[in-house]
């Protein structure tokens, strides 16, 4: 992509990982720090690019249209344009402070892999996500306030609620829920996933605790990731089947 | 040749085709006239394929085209609206277009033909209207194909651009292709057409020669003619 913007991305990652590990001094500490910004962070800037970047492209999508391409090639190839550079921003950006640093000799090596595999994922699922937003509305405004809603509910909102049922429902078994709640949700599932390879999860209250002792670390671990590649694909699919049918 | 039955298209609430019957045979020029919004722009793009029709066929050469895209390498569309991706030079722009047909291009001598040289690397977010229309003028002749569909080609056109169009809309006539043109630009149409259809509520209201709607609506000029049938004083 030649985008100013991607840029700007990489050098705020690339800023934000030595600031973390250098004032830190501690691996693990930083990739939770870190952990705690990217669940947020890298959803809503997929959100927001993805929107940005469906609308301004429009008209070069169209000049494309006419010519003798199929229109999954089009939308796919755009839709894996935009991730593939936001994610390269964000694991290349990252990735650098923590080589300088010499994360590479350290145990810790794995931890922040699956930082960067997980801040992968929710740049996919997130543009995917805003794709099919933008997809289904011509009005500007709209298909961007639906596109930042989705991202302050799955974001903030969830978690409230998630916490509330808890509350009211507590004399109710409520394992088998509270697992199935994570797992409808990417961003719960991504945190659940890196304090799973922490090996922390314990700490991480009621989800974490249910999560390993229902499913173990390496069990829970393989189903996360399995789940996390459902919220690629289904939302993927979405984007193919609007787009097959939408007039332009 | 270009056989369209039963198109039907609405957005919405709003039916704008009806059940349109359309055949084109190969070669010549076709201008498509109508009102604003009589469904010009959307027949053009059914055939495209960017809009998906509600009910309906459209054959080109007998085979159907509908989800269809391979059939594309054979048209040549100029948007109505030049619109482009402003961080690309033109010549990226028309080497990317390259790319993706691989057949032959005559870029070089069109890029002669419309004075383009001095804004080849210029980025398009800085061109203005006309010179983004003359960019938009190469991108759909510089591949040769059986068919060109023109939406309003003259917009933003300065009179010394307006003349090589017309100069290259027959040549590519004289090689024996189909082009169908939709113009506002009577004078235009006038000079180049040589059928004319007439779209008037999502149906066709006409078919044929310019004289043979000239005496059809008792009018001298093609201008009054059209003024006639809009009026609705042929009805």
């Amino acid at each position: 992509m030649r985008s100013r913007w991607s840029y700007v991305y990489f050098l705020f990652y690339l800023v934000l990982g030595f600031v973390m590990l250098f004032l830190n001094n501690d691996v693990s500490k930083a990739v939770i720090t870190l952990m705690n910004i990217i669940v947020v962070l890298t959803p809503l800037v997929g959100t927001v690019f993805g929107v940005m970047h469906f609308y301004n492209s429009r008209e070069f999508t169209e000049l494309l249209l006419a010519q003798p391409l199929k229109r999954s090639t089009i939308f796919l190839g755009q839709y894996f344009g935009l991730a593939i550079s936001l994610s390269l921003s964000l694991v290349i950006g990252l990735g650098i402070p923590f080589i300088v640093y010499g994360v590479t000799q350290s145990s810790a090596i794995w931890d922040f892999s699956s930082l960067l595999l997980v801040g992968a994922f929710l740049t996919f699922i997130f543009v995917a996500l805003a794709y099919n937003m933008a997809l289904s509305n011509e009005n500007k405004i709209k298909g961007f306030g639906y596109a930042i809603l989705l991202w302050l509910t799955l974001a903030v909102v969830y978690d409230g609620l998630f916490l509330i049922s808890l509350l009211v429902f507590d004399d109710y078994p409520l394992d088998k829920f509270a697992l199935i709640a994570t797992m409808c949700n990417p961003i719960d599932l991504s945190r659940i996933l890196i304090l799973l390879k922490l090996d922390i999860s314990a700490l991480f209250g009621y989800t974490g605790a249910t999560f390993k002792m229902f499913l173990g670390t390496n069990l829970g671990m393989i189903v996360s990731l399995f789940v996390l590649c459902l919220w690629v694909a289904i939302p993927s699919w979405f984007i193919l089947r609007k787009a097959n049918k939408k007039d332009f | 040749m270009i056989e369209i039955t039963s198109l039907y298209k609405k957005f919405g609430k709003v039916e704008v085709l009806k059940n349109l019957d359309l055949t084109i045979n190969q070669g010549g020029i076709f201008a498509i006239l109508g009102p604003n919004g009589s469904g010009k722009t959307t027949l053009i793009k059914s055939i495209l394929g960017m809009v998906i029709p509600n009910k309906g066929e459209v054959k080109i050469d007998d085979k159907s085209v509908i989800k269809k895209f391979e059939y594309r390498n054979n048209i040549n569309y100029l948007p109505q609206i030049a619109n482009f991706p402003g961080n690309l030079s033109v010549s990226e722009l028309i080497r990317m277009m390259k790319d993706i047909r691989s057949t032959e291009s005559s870029d070089k001598e069109l890029i002669e033909l419309f004075d383009l040289k001095p804004y080849l690397k210029q980025k398009l977010s800085h061109l203005s209207g006309g010179t983004k229309q003359k960019v938009n003028l190469v991108l759909t002749f510089m591949f040769s194909s059986d068919l060109i569909i023109l939406d309003e080609p003259t917009t933003g056109l300065d009179p010394i651009s307006l003349i090589r169009l017309k100069e290259l809309i027959q040549q590519e006539k004289e090689k024996g292709r189909t082009i169908l043109i939709t113009s506002h630009i009577i004078g235009f149409v006038e000079e180049v057409a040589d059928q004319i259809v007439f779209l008037l509520d999502g149906k066709i209201y006409f078919k044929g020669s310019i004289t043979e709607l000239k005496t059809q609506t008792n009018q001298d000029d093609l201008e009054h003619a059209i003024a006639n049938i809009l009026m609705g004083n042929n009805a």
